[in-house]
């Protein structure tokens, strides 16, 4: 139960980030926190104590105590995918930085009403 | 060539064309324009074809369901393919003249492909990990999309967007992960049987609440709003179309409806029937007041687009059969009209120079086909008869009011006839400020600043009248609409079992 609270706990403090945190920068490590909590619940989904390798080798062609393969998967699509945010959301916090010359986002706010 | 055999193409030819178009380009630059909108012909002809096939599934690699990824073809998203193809068409040719005054179109036209592609997948698959995978595809290049002009505003928006979409993913995958740790399948119809079989739990609740805020923030539902007056008015007037007219209805909308329907079984009287109306109420009444005191155009038609997404979200909630066509059936009329204003903003954009309600006026003498397109698409959003918004919304108050009769009389009941009530109510505001964009910008005298005005390009035109027909089509034909193609769609979300035994078979 502990990781698993943990994990949330890790989810909580980059939504906090995410709604407290003004600086651009700090927004995004925020994001980032998010999606690491993600990937970690995932990996703990599929984990099991004492679990031994999916993988089905002649001498023994027993499947039993197998650890679920899947998450692991999930978590490599999961992670391309976080980069690939995070590189847009970088790249605009630098255009972002060149047009306002600031990364104070109460600084930032032509859009409003 | 049956059903099953184009299904993958739906995702297929945007995505191919998303990557081929900027490498055309750098040998052909006027090829790019054609093999745009043939891809996006290609699109309408397909769904098309697929409107009325029996239900199929497409196994991907023909591992079968639930261990392979599936894309399922049910009438529900056949409706959503005709929806998203008819509108990016319309929006693909208007493009081409309205995009030329940006530099690297080649990119343009490969994020709208990509966002395609995504909206296509998402609809199409019956996994729910793939769903997200999709969804990502069609929102990171959304992200790109209204980052296109690259000023102070449009940055600021698609920061704002993006910060707040991908935290909405982040609670749809958390919520993916409990759902798979607690029925160890991804695949939706194998979840909806486990569920059924086992009733609902707590962790299986508790991760239904975070898939409402994910879609929810993605749906733009009150008050997971914030981003969409920005984001929807910043990109440029086609992307606002899109935006408005089928992202968060394929983002946001279907996979609330999917997820609600088949996964977790929502039946009229049950909690999330009740959260759901309340979500669709507040954004309807809370998105209309704001609306009302706008004068940036595409602002004000933002604001709208979350109270008209709250009409489908009621509708949706409601449950009964006769709700829930309503809700489909103003989806499908929003799609069509909301997404012909946008375009009309961006031509009186492009054309004046200005979206200011206060600095228009006049035009039209000077702009007839969008003054006529945009009052058709007014009438439309208002629920004026015979135009199509009028239907779906009576649809939905005799829904809530026949809700009200089949229920016992008590504070249930009153609540379904102030339900009934304030959809009258949000309706008459819809009016009132749209009477306001009629007069402030096509009616009245014409400011000596605009009297060199000229009517736009004769493909913008054209994407415009496509979408008024549909707009008045839809309206007038409405009984064989509804009959043909919302219905059947509404029978399949009302029939989890079906949807089951489609994809599981047996």
């Amino acid at each position: 139960m502990t990781p698993y609270l943990l994990c949330s706990l890790i989810f909580a403090i980059g939504v906090y980030a995410i709604i407290a945190k003004k600086n651009l920068i700090k927004i995004v490590i925020g994001l980032l926190l998010l999606e690491y909590a993600v990937n970690l619940l995932l990996v703990l989904v599929g984990y099991k104590s004492g679990g031994k390798p999916p993988i089905i080798v002649p001498q023994n062609p027993s499947t039993a105590n197998f650890v679920d393969p899947l998450p692991q998967a999930l978590v490599l699509t999961s992670i391309v995918i976080g980069l690939g945010i995070t590189a847009l959301m970088v790249a605009l916090c630098i255009r972002l930085y060149e047009k306002y010359k600031t990364f104070d986002i109460s600084k930032i706010k032509r859009l409003k009403g | 060539m049956n059903a099953h055999d184009i299904l993958p193409l739906f995702v297929g030819i945007p995505l191919g064309a998303g990557f081929l178009l900027p490498v055309i380009a750098l040998l052909w630059k006027k090829l790019v324009d054609i093999l745009a909108v043939l891809a996006v012909l290609a699109l309408v002809v397909m769904a098309l074809c697929v409107i009325g096939a029996p239900s199929c599934i497409y196994k991907m690699g023909n591992w079968p369901p639930p261990f392979g990824v599936n894309l399922v073809l049910d009438p529900m998203s056949a409706m959503m393919v005709l929806i998203i193809s008819g509108v990016s068409f319309a929006v693909t040719l208007y493009s081409v003249s309205y995009m030329t005054k940006f530099t690297s179109k080649p990119y343009y036209y490969s994020l709208l492909m990509l966002m395609i592609a995504g909206m296509n997948g998402v609809v199409l698959t019956g996994d729910l990990f793939n769903m997200y995978v999709f969804m990502e595809v069609g929102a990171i290049a959304s992200y790109g999309l209204v980052a296109f002009g690259t000023e102070h505003e449009e940055l600021e928006a698609s920061f704002k967007y993006l910060v707040l979409g991908s935290l909405g993913s982040g609670f749809i995958i958390f919520g993916i992960a409990l759902v798979y740790s607690n029925t160890g399948t991804l695949n939706m119809a194998d979840m909806a049987r486990i569920i059924s079989a086992g009733g609902l739990n707590r962790l299986i609740t508790f991760a239904s609440a975070l898939f409402l805020m994910g879609f929810g923030l993605k749906a733009a539902m009150v008050p997971f709003h914030a981003w969409l007056p920005d984001a929807h008015p910043s990109a440029p007037a086609p992307i606002s179309a899109m935006l408005s007219g089928l992202l968060i209805k394929a983002l946001g909308v279907y996979a609330i409806i999917r997820l609600f329907y088949h996964v977790f079984g929502l039946t009229p009287g049950s909690e999330y029937s009740y959260i759901l109306m309340g979500l669709g109420l507040l954004s309807m009444v809370v998105g209309v007041i704001l609306a009302v005191g706008q004068w940036d155009f595409k602002r004000l038609l933002a604001y709208h687009s979350i109270s008209q997404m709250g009409y489908v979200m009621l509708g949706i909630g409601l449950g009964t059969p006769l709700g829930l066509l309503g809700g489909l059936f103003h989806l499908l009329n929003h799609s069509a009209f909301k997404s012909l204003l946008f375009l009309c903003a961006g031509s009186v954009e492009q054309s004046t120079g200005s979206r200011q309600l206060r600095e228009l006026g006049g035009l039209c003498h000077r702009m007839p086909v969008t003054s006529a397109t945009c009052s058709v698409a007014s009438l439309s959003i208002s629920g004026v008869p015979p135009f199509n918004g009028f239907w779906s919304k009576l649809i939905i108050i005799v829904a809530a009011v026949q809700a009200a009769f089949t229920t016992v009389p008590g504070t249930v009941q009153a609540g379904y006839i102030v339900i009934a009530a304030v959809t009258v109510l949000v309706s008459f505001l819809t009016l009132v400020s749209f009477v306001k964009v009629q007069k402030y910008s096509l009616f009245g005298a014409l400011p000596d600043r605009l009297s060199g005005v000229r009517e736009v390009s004769t493909v913008m035109c054209i994407a415009m009248i496509m979408l008024a027909v549909a707009c008045i089509g839809l309206g007038v034909l409405s009984p064989f609409v509804l009959n043909g193609l919302v219905a059947p769609a509404r029978d399949a979300l009302m029939d989890g079992q079906s949807y089951i035994r489609l994809v599981l078979g047996g």
